[in-house]
């Protein structure tokens, strides 16, 4: 089993320095401290570089002339400016301490808001592994470049400047000896550059497939075991581990070179320096003290230019980070925007074409079937219930060709009405009642609620209209209490609560060990599919909602269960106005009427018993007839 | 770190599920044997020791070359200078060529250190990465269930990252230290034993600054392993619930959730960090003291004459190197604090006990007796309960002779699943023994265990990949032909061959959305796959039409023939096609026999059938 590595978006044009110049509305609020922290640093190594100074000066001064007090003076200068670096280091590092971390966990929680807001379709093509590698692995990056590389490539680059400056005052032949490998060494950096730089983000990419086969394996964990796969499970994760470790051999190598190159260089020039000193000594030329002091800058800049190497790779694999991030920070979020203003309060158009009343004519007198008027209304418009005009749909990242899920769906729920939704599996239910609160865009054609075009209507107002139970009834990790009551207002308190649970039949979360506050989703009680499910029906149930969209709500309870809920939920469904999906007569006998979708369109719609009669695809759906009926 | 604990509730989960996690578990702090972590490395380093050395002389090599050039210095300004003086060129010659020498061996150590070392550290993630894999894929089912995907993946990316760290910068950085300061050291005390020996004598502040700075970072790495793990969690139950996410309009008050989780990593990081900053300056101060010291006895020693002016040169070079690496010892500490609380938990999770083991002496299971696949299943004085009490299964005696097809029906609770659970052995019974044709699943290898016994659970899973792939998950070695072959029995086909790349299409990848009911067929299709003896559906079905439903039990009609078979359903339909219906309830099988039998009776199964015939309508 392979994960599929999320392709990189391909920008020819991948200037590192241009990409972390996108963190910077991150760092902005911290940038007084950061700049002070640079500042210092840079200070701080100016002082560093000053040292050797008063070392020369002490040889060639007092110790050499024998003065006592010019001894303990040079002393003292260096206690002093000892201390001074101490402290300019240690404030440094306090300065930057808070607000990077600060920077981190804002970049985090920026990215957590954008993936929530992001479309649902987003969601289904991104493994969650790859968006948490982003948000770990990827942040903690970018925060150790802005405490390392980003200060220390300008601290590094100051010293080396200030120190080559230093060196050329003290003997400009022997300094011009010093900076002969420079243009060599910039040469090979940049050529580093961009080799680095590709390998870094294919490292970074197959993290994140790591990320995802470790997930996956744990979330299938019982079909792992039920099938006795976790060896295979072990060999896929190896195999991947294996080509990640290849990657980063890769990147080793890499680095490797450039290290052996960035060491060697300046060392053969200081090689090349100190015969050259040496000789002038001995003329003459230059005291023993100015080549000490020489020398023992040169060495102090070794570390800065050596270190250029690794601040560049962390600088790389920061601008990968941050390439990545904003892969997923660039995405659209679902506008907020009310879409068409003229369509707010529009009547449905009167000439569309209706196929609410397939053959069987006016709205049937099924046995449920109770017409309710003046019920409360969504928006301005009218109590018209929920419709759908002629609306296609196809995901947006569908192959070009294959044929749209939704073709020309018609559809009127009348207001307080509930409508049973039958098709086969994969005819596209669940897609259409997610285009209901907007989960996915409809590609043409319109739904509207009480009259109002739902993207007339700004997302919040809109799905707090729609109350709806998924297929999958994911509980997060909150009480029980918490987790039903999110269906409903702030103002939803206890009694709404012992409500709703009552009519899920969910009266075995007050038995919980610790009733209704118990914990339950990923971090809590686990519960069973049934218990599950009916707590999402609460959830749906609580707010009262005027729509109520319903899938398979009934799916994982038992026979008895059941019908205890379909009871108390006929009750619910009294006043509201829900589309249901179902699979089974006795989900459907919860429903007014029942709508048939096949081949992306609603084919037939009528009263249970009506259809069975007439229409041989739903008698099929509802019985398995054609086979043996059902006895 | 061990807390009071809290007061459990009493603890016996509902509808037989495990009790609530206990604090442990809730706190992440899983407990790990003392001395687990340091062993846990030990362990990791041992099968590479020889490679470390090499790796380490290779290092020693390095540092001996780069740290000759003071000396070299100090010999160019005592002997070259005054022989140049005299006329010789020989010593200057020889220093720079010398000189020369360190630098560009220097350069080629580097290299084959740095690639050394990589090799090194990738094999030890990758044995550390399997090592977390494989045992989290043994532990069993109820772990997972307590302790949640996210720290699972959070032990298996942020911690081993840690880790990672240690080994590529922070080994490094330590055996730089170590050699440097070794090295320095002799030499000063070669140069001259006084100036030397009080160079050592400051190393005696610096280790009791070592010292609490690794006791105050430790504790705030700890708080920042568990902290992001938390972070975790929740970011990844927010995307994989993104749907009644969006639905209920749970953003802000998940923003303000992650917020709060966020903000604590954010606090143990700042904390970190600070004591960072706390050890530099105290450490610097230290240092750059004893230099301002030493440089003064050594200038007054040289104005008595007791002491050379190029030893002392040499010295003073020497004394700013031998503080320089005090900055990367404080860089080794951090990823070493950092790596050591993460390696604790992740100790933590090796150290738990997978509670349904392998057997370590493997049995085989008896040749078939007939040519048909169905093996007898007996449970024999089989109770079970969690660890923490409450008991779930009372003792009970069930034996399913060979072939036979079993429903198994009853209210939420009723402990279906556990006899399914118990059967499919991802739990051991507390007490009694299952056993498959005679021999107690205990005794069986996973993959002996998974050619009897296969579940088929209500969540269908799909995993990255292919829809082929997925369904060859169920016998990896299955040929294309098998496995479309399974997928039609199943009725799985149709929809597969109408996908945008029929078997190959990715279900993750453009089109590739599959439904809840498909999702069951190709489940089925994996199960069918498998071909194992026995065969549990747990409401493997209920997300299915009715017509699919119908489909796949005309198959099971001729896919179980002969094959033992465990049905649990709430919906009766699939009653119709066993020879037996167990009716449970309280955890004990209150009703046994035939469905005509049962059907015809005034038991519980009677009432079912009647409300569930009703419900058809």
């Amino acid at each position: 089993m392979t994960t599929t590595p999320v392709t990189a978006t391909d920008t020819t044009d991948r200037s590192a320095v241009r990409t972390l110049l996108r963190l910077w509305p991150f760092v902005r609020p911290v940038r007084a401290r950061l700049f002070t922290a640079a500042f210092t640093a840079v200070l701080a190594s100016c002082v560093a570089l000053v040292i050797p100074l008063v070392l020369k000066w002490m040889v060639d001064g007092p110790v050499t002339d024998r003065d006592p007090a010019g001894v303990w003076l040079g002393a003292l200068y260096l206690l002093l400016l000892g201390v001074a670096e101490a402290l300019l280091f240690g404030l440094r590092r306090w300065l930057v301490a808070r607000p990077l971390s600060h920077v981190e966990a804002e970049m985090r929680a920026a990215l957590y808001r954008r993936l929530q807001r992001l479309p649902v379709s987003f969601h289904d093509r991104w493994p969650s592994g790859q968006l948490l590698s982003r948000g770990t692995t990827d942040l903690m990056l970018l925060r150790m470049f802005l405490a390392f590389p980003l200060t220390f490539l300008l601290v590094n680059g100051v010293t080396i400047l200030v120190g080559v400056v230093i060196m050329l005052a003290q003997d400009w032949t022997l300094g011009l000896v010093i900076l002969g490998p420079a243009v060599p060494l910039v040469l090979t950096l940049s050529v580093f550059e961009t080799k680095y730089s590709a390998i870094a983000r294919r490292a970074q990419d197959q993290v994140g497939d790591l990320t995802t086969v470790v997930e996956e394996s744990v979330l299938g964990i019982r079909i792992v075991k039920g099938f006795g796969r976790h060896r295979s499970q072990a060999r896929a994760f190896h195999e991947l581990s294996r080509t990640l470790r290849g990657t980063e051999l890769h990147k080793a190598r890499l680095l490797a070179a450039i290290w052996a190159v960035i060491v060697t260089l300046p060392e053969v020039a200081v090689a090349a320096a100190l015969v050259v000193g040496s000789v002038q000594v001995a003329d003459g030329e230059l005291s023993a003290g100015t080549l000490v002091a020489f020398l023992s800058t040169a060495l102090a800049l070794r570390w800065p230019i050596e270190s250029i190497g690794f601040l560049l790779a962390m600088s790389q694999e920061a601008a990968t980070a941050t390439e990545r991030y904003f892969e997923v920070m660039d995405e659209e979020p679902e506008s907020d925007a009310v879409a068409d203003p003229r369509a707010v309060g529009a009547a449905p158009r009167a000439t569309g074409p209706r196929t609410d009343r397939p053959g069987t004519g006016a709205p049937a007198a099924g046995p449920g079937t109770r017409p309710r008027t003046g019920a409360r209304t969504a928006g301005t418009g009218r109590a018209d219930g929920l419709r759908f005009h002629q609306v296609r749909f196809r995901y947006p990242d569908a192959p070009p060709g294959t044929p749209p899920v939704l073709d020309g769906v018609d559809l009127h729920i009348r207001t307080g009405e509930s409508l049973a939704l039958v098709g086969a599996t994969g005819s596209g239910k669940t897609t259409l009642t997610a285009l209901v609160p907007r989960l996915h865009e409809v590609t043409a054609g319109r739904i509207t609620l009480d009259g109002t075009d739902i993207t007339a209507l700004p997302r919040q107002q809109l799905r707090s209209l729609v109350a709806v139970a998924f297929e999958e009834p994911t509980l997060f990790s909150a009480s029980v209490g918490e987790n039903v009551l999110m269906g409903a207002g702030d103002d939803a308190g206890d009694a709404e609560l012992a409500r709703a649970l009552s009519i899920a039949h969910a009266d075995f979360a007050h038995t919980l060990p610790e009733g209704t506050a118990t914990q339950v989703g990923e971090q809590g009680l686990s519960l069973s599919g049934g218990q599950r499910q009916r707590l999402a029906l609460a959830r749906a149930v609580v707010g009262r909602p005027r729509f109520l969209v319903l899938d398979d709500p009934l799916s994982a309870l038992d026979v008895h269960t059941e019908a205890a809920v379909e009871a108390a939920l006929r009750r619910v469904l009294a006043d509201t106005t829900a589309l249901i999906v179902a699979h089974r007569p006795s989900t459907v006998l919860l429903a007014d009427r029942v709508a048939l979708l096949s081949g992306g369109r609603i084919t037939a719609v009528g009263t249970h018993q009506e259809l069975l009669r007439t229409h041989a695809e739903y008698a099929h759906l509802m019985s398995g007839a054609g086979e043996e009926d059902d006895r | 770190m061990t807390a009071p604990a809290t007061t459990a509730p009493d603890t016996d989960g509902p509808d037989g599920r495990p009790p609530a996690p206990d604090d442990s578990f809730d706190r992440d702090v899983l407990p790990a044997p003392p001395g687990a972590t340091a062993a846990l490395l030990r362990s990791l380093l041992a099968p590479m020791r020889a490679r470390v050395a090499v790796t380490s002389l290779l290092l020693l090599l390095q540092q001996a070359a780069v740290q000759a050039g003071p000396l070299l210095v100090a010999y160019a300004l005592d002997r070259a200078v005054p022989a140049l003086r005299d006329g010789d060129h020989g010593p200057l010659i020889a220093v720079g060529a010398g000189y020369l020498l360190c630098a560009l061996a220097g350069g080629a150590l580097q290299y084959a250190f740095i690639r050394a070392a990589a090799r090194v550290n990738q094999d030890v993630l990758l044995d550390l990465r399997g090592r977390i894999f494989r045992h989290a894929q043994a532990l069993s089912v109820d772990f997972h269930e307590r302790y949640t995907s996210g720290r699972l993946i959070s032990r298996s990316t942020t911690d081993v990252e840690s880790l990672r760290e240690l080994l590529s910068e922070g080994l490094q950085e330590l055996v730089t230290v170590v050699l440097s300061f070794v090295y320095i050291s002799a030499m000063l005390l070669w140069l001259d034993l006084g100036l030397g020996a009080v160079a050592v004598a400051s190393f005696g502040p610096l280790y009791l600054l070592v010292r609490s700075y690794r006791r105050r970072a430790g504790q705030a790495y700890g708080r920042r392993s568990t902290a992001i793990a938390a972070v975790i969690v929740r970011f990844v139950e927010t995307m994989n619930g993104i749907r009644p996410v969006r639905a209920f309009r749970r953003e802000a008050v998940n923003d303000a959730g992650f917020a709060v989780l966020n903000h604590r990593h954010e606090r143990a990081n700042g904390d970190a960090l600070l004591e960072m900053a706390r050890y530099v300056t105290g450490s610097r101060l230290v240092a750059n003291t004893a230099v301002a010291g030493l440089v003064l006895w050594g200038a007054y020693r040289v104005a008595d004459g007791t002491l050379a002016l190029g030893v002392l040169a040499a010295a003073v070079l020497y004394l700013r190197r031998l503080y320089d690496p005090i900055d990367r010892l404080g860089m080794f500490l951090n990823s070493y604090q950092s790596a050591a609380a993460s390696l604790e938990k992740i100790a933590g999770l090796l150290a738990q006990v997978p509670t349904v083991p392998e057997p370590s002496v493997p049995r085989e299971l008896p040749p078939l007796a007939s040519d048909l696949p169905g093996r007898e299943v007996v449970f024999d004085g089989v109770a079970f309960g969690y660890r923490t009490g409450g008991e779930v299964l009372p003792r009970f005696d069930l034996t399913i002779p060979a072939g036979q097809t079993v429903a198994v029906v009853g209210s939420t609770g009723a402990g279906k699943s556990t006899l399914a659970k118990l059967l499919a052995r991802f739990y051991d019974p507390t007490a009694g023994r299952v056993l498959l044709d005679g021999t107690d699943l205990r005794d069986l290898a996973v993959p002996e265990l998974r050619r009897g016994v296969v579940m088929v659970t209500q969540e269908a899973f799909l995993f990255s990949g292919t829809v082929a792939d997925n369904i060859a998950l169920g016998r990896p070695e299955a040929t294309r032909e098998e496995i479309e072959r399974a997928a039609k029995a199943i009725g799985a086909h149709d929809f597969v061959a109408a996908l945008p790349d029929g078997y190959d299409t990715d279900v993750r990848k453009r089109g590739g959305r599959i439904s809840a009911g498909q999702r069951q067929l190709v489940s089925f299709a994996r199960a069918l796959l498998a071909d194992p003896a026995v065969l549990i559906l747990d409401e493997a079905t209920s997300s299915l039409d009715i017509p699919g439903e119908r489909a796949v039990q005309r198959a099971m009609g001729t896919v179980l023939k002969g094959r033992t078979a465990v049905v649990i359903a709430h919906r009766l339909s699939t009653v119709e096609i066993a020879d037996r219906v167990l009716v449970m309830e309280g955890g004990r099988i209150v009703e046994d026999g035939s469905p005509a039998d049962l059907t015809a009776g005034t038991g519980r199964f009677a009432d079912l059938h009647r409300a569930w015939r009703e419900s058809l309508a």
